[in-house]
């Protein structure tokens, strides 16, 4: 019965006149082939990852942030999105495909979405884990501009066989430096995917950054 | 079951590979969580699987939230491919997945495995998935988990250390063959399955992305690629690995794990490769080639 009565409330989310963006055209593999690139870019850290294949995202969403929402995202996930990612149609969109709970703080949420990574929050306000629970941390899923027109760095750590060449372009200027103090809490800390056109690119928490 | 059905996720009343969507995402999450923090092991939802815990629960549960239509499949047991535990792990996935199977090492992308890691060596982007009957290391240390969480947290790996020293005292060498705990990362004691201790170097620097699942104990833990997994041990008794005198007598490796096997009842025996796929390939190249495998030999 309550499911009747919140479904009215989820049409009118068609902001601008346009419809809701479809999800996944087939939930199951989709999630599975885009989950693999995912692992992939977690395991082999710094490296590009495209997906195989592509999607109609609600703005500001780039393909490859909307594909990584739809499979990892549910109700046990509470996010937060940032101020752009809020003001498009991407926020009824996941809302209604992920089922998930948007919240405001970003010290209790286990995703953040970020598409305007120049006014990210600063590292140390997301959720870094507990000591003896470091799992419970928050995951960024960053939208950048470019993983090759922006500023050198080098990455090392595990999953880099001896050290990655990656310019990530459009991000703060602090960020690498506030990197830098989340590997100081290791084993807690954030992890980072960040996401650009239909490619990802992983940076979990034991990687080094030397920018 | 019967040979030809093409099962797919909308037609039998499973979800492909068995588990459902939300449950995937679940362990998804906590795989991506498990490589990012190497050897710390992540609570999971852990459902019930067709199949008794101690069979590969976690396993299965971690190759079903990875695999996909356009993997080959390999599970071995022991090293085996034909033993009970990995025909039947391997016609689950060919019934709920319809997933091509493989025994070759070399064709897998996914391979599952109880208590051994193949010889043959493994690639970048090959997932070796490991079924984990006791996640916790320090289990047998201290039965609390309450207090070896804080032994992980705080990275007190001293009492395990002692343990292998009583060894030392004991025998005059450290004793533990099999599941030999080592630190991944410089940081996380990690359980490394009962492999034996002849395989723990074949996870340092591993190219393949290594997962390990614990069914009973609902744990998920990882080793990335290029990881270094050190073996516990001491500077005046480092690690080693079993050595066998004679050659494996099938196909003469010098290189591999050796199982003995008793072949009558006055005591005769024999050593033979306990990897089925990695003897075979070799009995099969020595009988195409046989003068470079005499050559071989010799060298």
């Amino acid at each position: 019965m309550t499911v009747i009565s919140s479904a009215p409330s989820m049409r009118p989310v068609s902001s601008g006149g346009t419809s809701l963006k479809p999800g996944f055209a087939d939930p199951v593999f989709d999630a599975q082939g885009v989950f693999r690139a995912s692992l992939v870019a977690t395991a082999y850290p710094g490296r590009i990852v495209p997906l195989d294949r592509t999607f109609a995202a609600p703005r500001p969403f780039s393909p490859a942030t909307a594909a990584l929402c739809l499979t990892l995202l549910d109700f046990e996930t509470p996010a937060w999105l940032d101020r752009q990612a809020q003001s498009g149609e991407a926020a009824s969109w996941l809302r209604f495909h992920c089922g998930l709970p948007l919240i405001d703080e970003t010290a209790t949420a286990r995703f953040a979405i970020v598409t305007d990574p120049l006014n990210l929050p600063r590292l140390h306000e997301f959720a870094s884990g507990e000591i003896e629970y470091p799992d419970r941390s928050t995951t960024l899923v960053i939208q950048v501009q470019s993983f090759t027109d922006g500023p050198d760095t080098t990455w090392t750590g595990p999953g880099i066989k001896e050290s990655a060449g990656v310019a990530i372009d459009g991000l703060p200027s602090w960020f690498w430096s506030d990197w830098d103090l989340n590997s100081e809490l290791y084993p807690r800390g954030v992890d980072v995917i960040f996401t650009c056109g239909n490619a990802l690119m992983g940076l979990p928490r034991t990687i080094k950054v030397e920018a | 079951m019967s040979a030809g059905t093409t099962m797919n996720h909308s037609d039998n009343g499973y979800n492909f590979a068995y588990l459902d969507e939300q449950t995937k995402r679940m362990i998804r999450r906590s795989l991506l969580k498990a490589l990012s923090i190497p050897g710390y092991q992540v609570p999971f939802g852990g459902r019930e699987m067709p199949l008794a815990y101690g069979w590969g629960t976690g396993g299965i549960q971690v190759t079903a939230a990875v695999i996909g239509p356009d993997d080959w499949l390999k599970v071995i047991d022991q090293g085996a491919d034909d033993t009970t535990n990995a025909v039947s792990i391997r016609r689950f996935f060919q019934t709920v997945a319809d997933v091509a199977v493989t025994e070759s090492t070399e064709v897998a992308t996914i391979i599952q495995t109880r208590h051994r890691i193949p010889e043959t060596p493994l690639k970048e982007g090959q997932v070796l998935v490991y079924q984990v009957p006791q996640p916790e290391p320090l289990q047998k240390i201290e039965p609390r988990e309450t207090e070896t969480r804080k032994m992980h947290a705080y990275a007190e790996y001293g009492a395990m250390q002692v343990t292998l020293y009583e060894d030392v005292a004991h025998f005059g060498r450290i004793a533990k063959t099999y599941d030999y705990p080592a630190i991944v990362n410089g940081r996380h004691l990690m359980s490394p399955s009962p492999i034996p201790k002849f395989d723990n170097p074949k996870m340092e620097n591993n190219p393949a992305i290594q997962l390990f699942g614990a069914g009973r104990e609902k744990r998920i833990y990882a080793v990335p690629p290029y990881t270094s997994v050190r073996s516990l041990d001491f500077d005046d008794h480092p690690f080693e690995v079993q050595t066998w005198k004679g050659s494996c007598a099938l196909c003469g490796s010098t290189t591999s794990y050796l199982d003995e096997m008793i072949t009558d009842d006055r005591g005769s025996r024999m050593f033979v490769c306990s990897d089925t796929d990695f003897c075979n390939t070799r009995q099969a190249e020595a009988a195409s080639a046989p003068d470079d495998k005499a050559a071989g030999e010799d060298a």
